[in-house]
């Protein structure tokens, strides 16, 4: 079977243990939350650390904290808890439904909100055996120095592959970041760098802390779509975050598109110059052709590009849809209208 | 005798007159908590003393020679115990004895990513992981053809240098009746091609072996096999030692499909490196070795006419297909004739030819998976009928009925069929599915599908040739009041030990707890052939059955006399012996084997099962290959969902309704349908055994990269290899329908394989019949379905 390599496993209990473990153990050391992704990329020969910091301890990282009609959420919540979570799931629901569509069941149980924004980003020429990545010869990412996916590319272009990222840029959420020089809040969609070898924006000293959820407008509507082959266990071949906020007449003020699950850095599309529109088919066709035109999916993860472009495009109308309160799924008459789109 | 001390009166409870107490009960599988709690003892599970583990290096190159191999680093390795190379076990050998291709590890060649070249045995997986890593091999890289196109236009590049045409490992053309003229006369020509693509078995337990040659030099060798005399006698053949030198046992196996049924470089590697130590070896594949491992369902490329009268009779059947073989032969000279001479069947036609050709490619080896051979012709086969049913304006149901094949008759090509239920299994799939009142009134994207099929209860003839039975059982009991049965018989999961069990008990009197099921131990037990094509239930039961009413009758004869009765009038049943005509004389059944104890002495006997020799097959060259003793026949109707705007399908329902000949575990033979139908949608749909070619499109649209990546597997983790997880699986409709075979134990036939086939051309017909497209090619992914609506709306169906 695949085996772990000898690693050293740090316990602390406070923030300030971290910090001080991390500086000591520089430059071969890790944070461990769930472990659910990092184990099995551990035992892949993907990533190695000499020791690596388990979070689970620090009890102040599990704290799930109301304010101003906001909520701070430690970075160790569980993804299964606060899929259940009243607050969230009543304030921020397309928050706790993407969380609730991360991985299986078991998984959920084990895993943390703070270790599905550090995800790893994934590829199909990386998560693969040792012996796989030999025989290709290595990429970017492994041993070696060319890009499969962007034959010539110069950068690693693995993909994003955390749901909760779409939906918290949709959320306008920041997290809390903790180093030496004490704590920095950055919004969500600035976390992240083009760079898939190190596409979180965290220095090696630092620690993810909090994830912080402001107050939602009552005009600010969010839909989490997911696209993945099976119903369950499967990372996301499309995650979009659509958030159109409307004014009192029901028009559209504001809004964005958030899509993951293309580079190692998610995608923002504003939608600020769309201000007026009613929300109708109209409307979701348009923003269905945006994100189509606008991202491209990469040959990293594994599925056809060109089908996840255009799955892009539905899942957009289909989120449209919802907060139109059109049915999700168009009619067959419907559909020969939409035409080329499909 | 006197009454038990258990005074307890249940006679009124017994049966009153000869019938099954526990055939055709609802039981489940004897052992199946085991599983379910977690103490079951698979080969992973077995440690010994002193036992080392082993690591197979493998090639990363698709296509190379060997030109050096330096192992001395390895070696030096402190923990290393034994590192060992193909010239050491240089033997060929292979499942079918014709065509042994294989070596241990690889001597000169290396043939597919993953072929093995060295095994090290170490103190730990980890130091003989980082052994491998030390062992140098020095390769010339060839060019690696990795589709069957370009093995066959290229015939100098041979993948196998000593074969005698270029990268064909097995052509076959056979022809009955005049299928020119039929297709001529026919009022209907039905012309497809169809693409089945590469799948693999996905069991639950990697492959695992444990070898020990001992201080008697003596070679045990436990691995997680289905075919463990298969096993026994490559050992023999490869390690170059007497067949009783050598002891096989297979413990519990998680699950096999087809996967585990020949020997596989794991086992003679942690065998010969046994021998080197003289310590116990553990040898167990990771996930992705058994991708690599493989042996699964052949991509094939089929071409087929079928002519029909107005009516929608066949008249005729021309079947070319292309199978794409992968590395090895494995059982591939079978699968070459299974793909055309299993078509004879459950239909009637008068004239039919088939050509089919298996071709070697830089691939892991193709072989049997659950429907050898069978699943990719039937899946053209039943898209055809659709769509002669379509041109015909009749109801695919009624167009199978009116073409059945009828019982007691002979296929085109030659094979007895003996009990069918055809009729009865789409009887009951139309009933269950509402097909009378539904189909035709759905909404467009929702659809019905019907598709039939029929597969073997077991071969008629050994792998090797050879006269001796297929199938040997003995079966002792004793004065405690259990059986013990011996068996060669491999419970890979299906049940075959509670089958043996059940038949056991149901002859003796016992319980199936009563019974133990010493299985798949050559010193222990007598040969049986192996878990394959379907033939434990028809043989081992037929052989078990044999020994159980031999010894069923001396007990009612050591009872008769007692009681001063006839043996006719005795019945063992529910632990008792009891008078028929009077059910308030009995004697517990333990008292019973005490009285068979004392009159003959100890109690065991055998019974062995050889198939028969007449009114089979035909006599023409290849006609014994898809002779089977009985066929069970198969019937299934999906229903499906299309999504037009992804082009996603969701299989809603799928019924299937099966002729086993009789259940003698309905509850197994409902688990082994919906086992069969699971895996057939998820070859609809999911599963992809890809392999990548950096010169072809594959994989729908998608273009694999550049150079590098020829030969690795898309997938090699059950996270990328998707198969369906709860929440993908259609609701299963499993119905039994039984139609007994006097061939059979009790009339029963084969549950395991045949229930898969037909699920995978409903699928597909019913797609059809939600959104009017034809997905000929699969697996029928999401891009294919828009690409074929796309074409319907421009008014140029693909």
């Amino acid at each position: 079977m695949l085996r772990l390599p000898v690693f050293a496993l740090h316990e602390p209990e406070t923030l300030g243990q971290v910090l001080e473990l991390l500086r000591i153990h520089q430059p071969s050391v890790g944070l461990f939350a769930g472990g659910t992704d990092l184990l099995p990329n551990i035992k892949l020969g993907q990533t190695y650390r000499a020791h690596w910091i388990s979070l689970r301890r620090v009890e102040e990282l599990h704290e799930i904290t109301p304010f101003d009609g906001g909520l701070r959420l430690g970075a160790s919540s569980g993804l299964a808890t606060l899929a259940t979570d009243p607050d969230l799931t009543a304030g921020w629901p397309a928050l706790a439904q993407a969380l609730d569509k991360i991985a299986s069941p078991q998984i959920r149980n084990m895993a943390t909100l703070g270790g599905n924004l550090c995800l790893d980003t994934r590829c199909r020429y990386i998560n693969q055996s040792q012996m796989w990545r030999q025989a290709l010869g290595g990429c970017l990412k492994s041993h070696g120095d060319q890009c499969h996916v962007v034959p010539g590319g110069k950068g690693c272009v693995a993909a994003l592959s955390a749901d909760s990222v779409a939906p918290l840029i949709a959320y306008g959420a920041e997290v809390d970041i903790l180093g030496p020089s004490g704590l920095r809040r950055i919004l969500v969609q600035d976390l992240y760098d083009s760079d898939g070898l190190h596409h979180v924006r965290c220095q090696p000293d630092e620690v993810l802390t909090a994830v912080v959820l402001p107050a939602p407008p009552a005009t600010r509507h969010v839909r989490y779509r997911k696209w993945s082959v099976r119903k369950s266990i499967d990372f996301p071949l499309v995650s979009v975050a659509v958030r159109l906020d409307v004014d009192a007449q029901g028009l559209l003020s504001d809004g964005l598109i958030a899509v993951a699950a293309l580079g190692p850095k998610p995608r923002v599309l504003p939608l600020g110059q769309l201000r007026g529109r009613v929300l109708d088919e109209q409307l979701a066709h348009d923003l269905g052709q945006m994100a189509f035109d606008r991202c491209r999916p990469l040959p990293n993860i594994p599925y056809d590009p060109a089908y996840r472009r255009e799955r892009l495009a539905v899942e957009v109308r289909r989120a449209v849809r919802d907060m139109a309160g059109l049915p999700i799924k168009p009619l067959a008459a419907r559909l020969a209208l939409l035409g080329d789109q499909l | 005798m006197s009454q038990p001390l258990d005074s307890k009166d249940v006679s009124s409870e017994l049966p009153q007159q000869p019938s099954r107490h526990i055939l055709g009960g609802r039981h489940g599988k004897a052992d199946s908590l085991d599983a379910m709690t977690g103490v079951a003892r698979y080969t992973d599970d077995i440690s010994l003393p002193r036992m080392l583990h082993a690591k197979i290096l493998r090639s990363p190159h698709a296509h190379a020679e060997i030109v050096r191999i330096d192992v001395s680093a390895a070696e030096a390795l402190d923990g290393v115990h034994a590192v060992v190379v193909g010239r050491e076990m240089p033997t060929c050998y292979g499942v079918i004895p014709w065509t042994p291709d294989e070596q241990a590890l690889a001597t000169d060649k290396v043939r597919y990513v993953g072929d093995a070249v060295a095994a090290v045995a170490a103190i730990s997986e980890e130091i003989a992981n980082l052994a491998c890593q030390l062992i140098e091999v020095e390769y010339k890289v060839l060019p690696a053809l990795i589709t069957p196109e370009a093995a066959l236009q290229h015939p100098e590049i041979k993948i196998h240098p000593n074969n005698k045409h270029g990268n064909i490992t097995k052509s076959v053309q056979l022809a009955f009746g005049d299928v020119d003229g039929q297709l001529e006369a026919a009022d209907l020509v039905v012309e497809g091609h169809y693409q089945f693509h590469g799948t693999t078995h996905g069991a639950l337990e990697p492959h695992c072996a444990v070898a020990y040659f001992d201080t008697r030099q003596l070679l045990t060798v436990w691995s997680s096999t289905q075919v463990p005399h298969y096993l026994h006698r490559e050992l023999a053949k490869v390690l170059g030692l007497p067949t009783y030198q050598i002891r096989v046992i297979q413990p519990l196996v998680g699950g096999g499909f087809g996967g585990k049924s020949e020997p596989f470089d794991l086992e003679f590697a942690a065998a010969l490196l046994s021998i080197r130590t003289g310590r116990p070896v553990k040898l167990l594949y990771t996930r992705e070795e058994v991708f690599l491992a493989h042996r699964g369902r052949h991509p094939f490329d089929m071409n087929y006419r079928t002519g029909f009268s107005k009516d929608g009779k066949i008249l005729a059947v021309d079947a070319r297909s292309i199978l794409d073989g992968g590395a090895y032969s494995s059982f591939g000279l079978v699968t070459t004739y299974y793909s055309g001479q299993l078509l004879g069947s459950p239909y009637a036609f008068d004239s039919y030819r088939f050509d089919s050709t298996r071709v070697y490619t830089n691939k892991p080896a193709c072989g049997p998976k659950r429907g050898h051979g069978s699943v990719q012709p039937r899946f053209a086969m039943e898209v055809q009928l659709d769509k002669a049913a379509v041109a015909l304006g009749l109801d695919p149901i009624e167009l199978r009925r009116r073409n059945f094949i009828g019982e007691n008759t002979t296929t085109i090509n030659e094979f007895h069929v003996g009990s069918s239920g055809f009729l009865e299994c789409l009887d009951s799939v139309e009933q269950a599915s509402g097909w009378k009142q539904r189909r035709g009134r759905l909404p467009r994207g929702r659809g019905l599908g019907v598709a039939g099929s029929t597969y073997i209860s077991g071969t008629n003839y050994c792998i090797y040739p050879t006269e001796l039975p297929q199938s040997g059982v003995q079966i002792c009991l004793d004065r405690s009041g259990r059986v013990r049965v011996f068996a060669g018989t491999s419970d890979i999961g299906q049940g075959s030990s509670t089958m043996l069990s059940v038949i056991a008990a149901e002859e003796l009197g016992v319980e199936i707890d009563d019974v133990r099921v010493i299985a798949a131990d050559s010193d222990l037990c007598p040969v049986d052939l192996g878990a394959y094509s379907s033939r434990i239930t028809l043989m081992a039961g037929n052989a078990c059955l044999s020994a159980a009413k031999d010894l069923g009758g001396k007990v009612r004869d050591a009872v008769a006399k007692s009681w001063g009765c006839s043996r006719r009038e005795v019945l063992l049943a529910g632990r008792r012996a009891q008078r028929l005509d009077d059910p308030s004389v009995w004697m517990s059944i333990q008292d019973a084997f005490v009285l068979a104890e004392i009159a003959y002495g100890t109690m065991g006997s055998t019974g062995s099962y050889q198939t028969p020799r007449q009114e089979v097959h035909g006599e023409y060259r290849g006609g014994t290959i898809g002779a089977s003793p009985a066929y069970s026949f198969t019937a299934h109707i999906a229903e499906v969902e299309v999504d037009e705007e992804t082009g996603e399908i969701e299989i809603l329902h799928v019924w299937c309704a099966h002729d086993c000949g009789k259940a003698l575990s309905p509850v197994l033979v409902e688990g082994q349908i919906e086992g069969s139908v699971y895996m057939g949608a998820a070859e609809v749909v999911l599963e992809h055994h890809h392999v990548m070619d950096s010169g072809l499109k594959a994989d729908g649209s998608q273009r694999d990269s550049g150079p590098g990546v020829e030969g690795l597997l898309a997938a090699s983790s059950l996270l990328d290899y998707r198969m369906p997880t709860t929440l993908d699986t259609p609701q299963l409709h499993a119905m039994i329908v039984e139609k007994p075979d006097p061939r059979g134990p009790y009339g029963a036939k084969e549950a395991g394989e045949g229930p898969l086939h037909s699920a995978i051309p409903a699928i597909v017909n019913a797609i059809y019949d939600a959104i009017g497209v034809r997905i000929d090619q699969l697996p029928a992914t999401p891009s294919k379905i828009l690409a074929a609506l796309r074409a319907q709306r421009s008014g140029n169906p693909l």
